[in-house]
Order: C-alpha cells, then sequence, then structure tokens
C-alpha cells in the first residue's frame, strides 16, 4: 500500500512545489483536510518509512514479536498463548486505543492494556515506559492495524475524559504561554525555525524519531512539546496524557495506522 | 537547559501601558544597544524571535513563517508600541501566539527552573527595541 502512495507522488519536490502540498495527492495519508505527519515529512523521511529494510523501527517489531511468544510471569504465559496468532487477535485492535476501560473507571491506551495483561493476566512485572520492550511490543501490537483507519470511540462513558484531553490542547502552560492549538491547529505546514510544523497526528506511534535515535512512545511527544514551551511535563501514562491521547488520535480519526512511522 | 540561561533580576517585572497600546517608559535607565538587541532576537535560549518572525538576519538559515515579517517594523511603531509588543502582546490580541516575554504574572505549570521570571530581562527587551527601530525597510517583507 505505501508503495503505491510513493508512486503517485512525483519523486523530487513534491512538497516544495506544491508550497504547503495541500493538493498532492497523499493517498490514505490525507482524509478530508486531516493530514498525517507523513505528507509535513521530507522525502527521505518518508522514503524510510517506506521501505521495511530501511526503517530503524524494524529492529523494534523483532523485539516485539519475539516478546510475543516468550512466556514470563509466574502464569508462566505469553502473549501467544491468549492471544494466538497476533495478525488475527490483533488484526485492528489499535484503532479502537485509547478506550474506556470500565474496571479502572478511566481511559486506557495499548501501553497501559499490555502492561494490564502482564500484571493481571501473567503475573509479570510492568515493562517500564520507553524501554525496548514496552516500545518494541506497542509496536508490535499497533503494527498489526497498519493500514487501517483510525477510528477510536468519544462517547458515552469515554465522553468526559475526552473532554478532559480537548481542554488541554486548548490550554496556555509554560513560561512561552502557549497551547498545543498555536502550533497544530492554526499553523500546520509553516516553518517554526527549521521544523515543519504538522497537525501534531498520533497515528504514527511509536515513532522512529531522527533526533531521538530511537523509538518513542506519544507520550515522549507530549513531554517534548510541553518542555519545547517550558512547561512542566507529565509523567508517561499520567492520566492527563491519556486523555489527551484521545483527544489528540480523534484528531485524525481516518487516518491509516501507520506504526511505527519515522519522522524527522 | 536551565543552567545556560542567565539568572534574572529578583524583582517582579514592572511597566505601565499607557492608552492600551503603548508602554512609553524604557524599562531601564541604560538606553537599549541594537547589536545585543540583534544577538537576542536569533539566541533560541533567549528571544529566539526568529523561529517565527522573518527578519533581516540573512547568516541565520531558517526563519520561521507563523508571524508577520519585522523588515519594515521600526517604521510602522514607535519605540513604546515596540515594548508592548514584546512585554505583553496579549494585551493588544489576547488570542496571540506570541510569548510575553517581560510578564511572570497568570502563566500555568512553568518548567521548574523557569518559574517566577521573565524569559528576557528588562535591558534585553531595551536592546531588542533598540534593534527593531534599526528596521525601516518595508520593501523587503516577504509575508
Ligand atoms: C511551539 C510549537 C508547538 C507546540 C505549542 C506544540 N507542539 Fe507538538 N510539535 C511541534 C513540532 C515543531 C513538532 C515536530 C514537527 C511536527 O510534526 O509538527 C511537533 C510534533 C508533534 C507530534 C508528532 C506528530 C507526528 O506526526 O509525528 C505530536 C503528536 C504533537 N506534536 C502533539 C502536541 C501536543 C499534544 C501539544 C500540546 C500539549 C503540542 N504538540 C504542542 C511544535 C509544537
Ligand atoms: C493469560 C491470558 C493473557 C495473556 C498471557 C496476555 N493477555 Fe492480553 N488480554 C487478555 C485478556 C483477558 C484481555 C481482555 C480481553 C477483552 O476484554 O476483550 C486481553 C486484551 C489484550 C489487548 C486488547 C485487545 C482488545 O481488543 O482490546 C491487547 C492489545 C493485549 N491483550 C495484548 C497482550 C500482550 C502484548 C501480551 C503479552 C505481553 C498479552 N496480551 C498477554 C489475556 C491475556
Ligand atoms: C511563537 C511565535 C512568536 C515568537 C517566538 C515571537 N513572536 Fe512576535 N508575533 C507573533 C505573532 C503571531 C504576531 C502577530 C500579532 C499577534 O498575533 O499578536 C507577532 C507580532 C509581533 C510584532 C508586531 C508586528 C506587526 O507587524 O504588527 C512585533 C514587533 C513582534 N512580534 C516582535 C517579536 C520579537 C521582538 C520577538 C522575540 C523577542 C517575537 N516577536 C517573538 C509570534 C511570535
Amino acid at each position: 500500500m505505501a508503495g503505491l502512495v510513493i508512486a503517485a507522488v512525483p519523486a523530487t519536490g513534491a512538497v516544495a512545489a506544491d508550497g504547503d502540498g495541500t493538493r498532492i495527492d497523499w493517498g490514505p495519508y490525507k482524509v478530508g483536510d486531516v493530514r498525517s505527519g507523513y505528507t509535513y515529512a521530507g522525502a527521505q523521511t518518508r522514503a524510510m518509512q517506506d521501505d521495511d529494510f530501511q526503517n530503524p523501527a524494524f529492529l523494534w517489531l523483532e523485539r516485539g514479536a519475539e516478546l510475543w511468544d516468550t512466556a514470563e510471569g509466574a502464569a508462566g504465559k505469553a502473549c501467544a498463548d491468549c492471544h494466538g496468532d497476533a495478525e488475527e487477535s490483533m488484526a485492528d485492535v489499535a484503532t479502537h486505543y485509547p478506550i474506556y476501560f470500565e474496571d479502572w473507571g478511566k481511559l486506557m491506551n495499548i501501553e497501559q492494556r499490555i502492561n494490564w495483561c502482564r500484571e493481571t493476566q501473567m503475573q509479570a512485572e510492568p515493562f517500564e515506559w520507553e524501554s525496548d520492550d514496552l516500545l518494541g511490543i506497542t509496536a508490535f501490537v499497533k503494527h498489526q492495524s497498519k493500514g487501517l483507519p483510525v477510528d477510536v470511540s468519544v462517547d458515552g462513558p469515554a465522553a468526559p475524559f475526552f473532554e478532559k484531553g480537548k481542554a488541554f490542547y486548548e490550554e496556555r502552560r509554560g513560561q512561552l504561554d502557549m497551547a498545543c492549538t498555536h502550533c497544530h491547529v492554526d499553523h500546520p505546514g509553516d516553518l517554526i525555525r527549521a521544523e515543519t510544523l504538522s497537525q501534531g497526528q498520533a497515528n504514527g506511534f511509536p515513532t522512529y524519531r531522527l533526533k531521538w535515535q530511537t523509538l518513542g512512545s506519544l507520550h515522549r511527544r507530549f513531554r517534548g512539546c510541553n518542555r519545547n514551551i517550558r512547561a512542566e511535563p507529565f509523567p508517561y501514562g499520567s492520566d492527563e496524557y491519556t486523555n489527551l491521547e484521545l483527544y489528540v488520535t480523534w484528531r485524525g480519526n481516518g487516518l491509516p495506522v501507520e506504526s511505527p512511522s519515522v519522522r524527522k | 537547559v536551565p543552567a545556560s540561561v542567565p539568572a534574572h533580576a529578583a524583582a517582579p517585572p514592572s511597566y505601565t501601558v499607557q492608552g492600551g497600546y503603548t508602554i512609553p517608559e524604557p524599562l531601564t535607565d541604560t538606553p537599549g544597544d541594537p547589536a545585543m538587541g540583534r544577538n537576542w532576537v536569533i539566541n533560541r535560549k533567549l528571544g529566539n524571535c526568529l523561529s517565527c518572525h522573518q527578519m533581516p538576519i540573512p547568516e541565520e538559515q531558517f526563519h520561521g513563517e507563523t508571524a508577520p515579517a519585522l523588515y519594515g517594523v521600526g517604521d510602522l511603531y514607535s519605540a513604546g508600541e515596540l515594548r508592548l509588543r514584546i512585554v505583553d502582546p496579549k494585551v493588544l490580541n489576547p488570542q496571540s501566539m506570541m510569548p510575553a516575554f517581560y510578564k511572570t504574572e497568570g502563566l500555568n505549570r512553568v518548567l521548574k527552573g523557569f518559574e517566577g521570571r521573565p524569559i528576557l530581562t528588562a535591558q534585553q527587551v531595551e536592546d531588542i527595541i533598540a534593534y527593531l527601530m534599526t528596521l525601516k525597510d518595508t520593501s523587503k517583507a516577504k509575508n
């Protein structure tokens, strides 16, 4: 699929030729006005993402595949023991997360689901945020939904959490006193110093960021964007960020799951 | 980051906005130095004005595109009007994306190490105004 999209775009200078890229046929990476970070990325970065052999994130996918079959914890079980073939059991799971999780009375994202399985189902230690293991298994699970449209639900019991996420997105913070909207709603396509702003979509996470030289979670990105405006970040997996994740993910409903993407 | 940022004076910013559009009184007794001001607008830890504005600073490669170009801004505004625009642009436009560079009140969840102090010192603001007053070439404005 990704190969076809690339073929539809002139090989060089596609973005430059069109200024802001709005008129380019981005295939599934653009749904109405909603555009994946892919469509703001440079040609080289896109090429890295499109070619499984060039995409550095595939090292983490391999680690994830290994973990899927590895029994750990007191229950002596592997993911595969309960979920079988990931290609089938996980086929569209990532398109629906974060979900409202009844037992917690709040939202749960994929990383939290995986650690829930480890703790309650496997009786194993949870993986640490940003560990290669959690990034790897998360990328592996999400990758099973690759190409399928994001479709999170924000009504019913999820609604109040969605509203909190939306409020966070629109709230100014930090010494620079800026909200997410100032960069990702008002100025996608514009340069902010050497960075081209995108719509700040979540569909590619975990993402291999060239600047990080590693895979990173969406919550890492949130912490970075908070820090850049000199705002105190929230902890990984905090309610604030999981609510924000639902709102940000919803903004990209309809975009294909790209995990693991490559970004500058 | 905090280590490379110079410590600011402890006194909270104080200034008077007149008529809702200008701060006519300089913030310091020492007149602004335009050459220093040019440094502060480039410096990513200080003004970093270039992250949003285009300015006649050809040696810097990337100029932002999220705000008006400042090529002729010294012709457009008085020093007092520029002072308000740097000290607290939200007086003029409450929706503004532009940070208030000399304000500590009413901020939300400021990163540890930066609390209670403005982005720029009073003298840096004055230096920047002196620099902006030298920008008179509206013909070079790019947007
Ligand atoms: C000062 C500008 C600025 C603000 C404010 C800001 N960001 Fe960002 N953000 C960036 C830049 C620059 C990038 C990297 C280029 C891009 O994808 O936009 C980025 C990237 C992202 C990405 C990754 C997009 C991708 O495709 O990989 C997400 C998600 C994101 N931001 C979310 C947020 C959220 C949520 C907030 C508020 C909590 C926020 N940002 C606030 C500048 C900002
Ligand atoms: C002992 C059984 C067991 C093991 C082992 C296990 N899980 Fe689960 N998993 C479950 C149960 C039960 C659910 C909840 C199913 C439901 O509520 O529909 C679940 C749900 C999930 C979901 C969400 C599926 C959905 O449709 O919402 C994901 C993702 C997941 N597990 C991943 C993993 C991973 C990755 C591992 C290994 C690290 C793992 N699981 C290990 C039992 C297990
Ligand atoms: C994060 C973006 C951003 C940064 C950083 C920024 N500005 Fe601005 N600036 C704006 C925007 C947006 C406007 C347009 C008016 C408004 O929305 O308040 C503006 C307007 C101005 C104006 C008025 C221009 C006109 O033509 O009316 C001046 C002068 C100015 N800025 C100077 C500065 C200086 C000096 C700095 C650095 C000390 C700076 N700005 C940093 C975003 C920014």
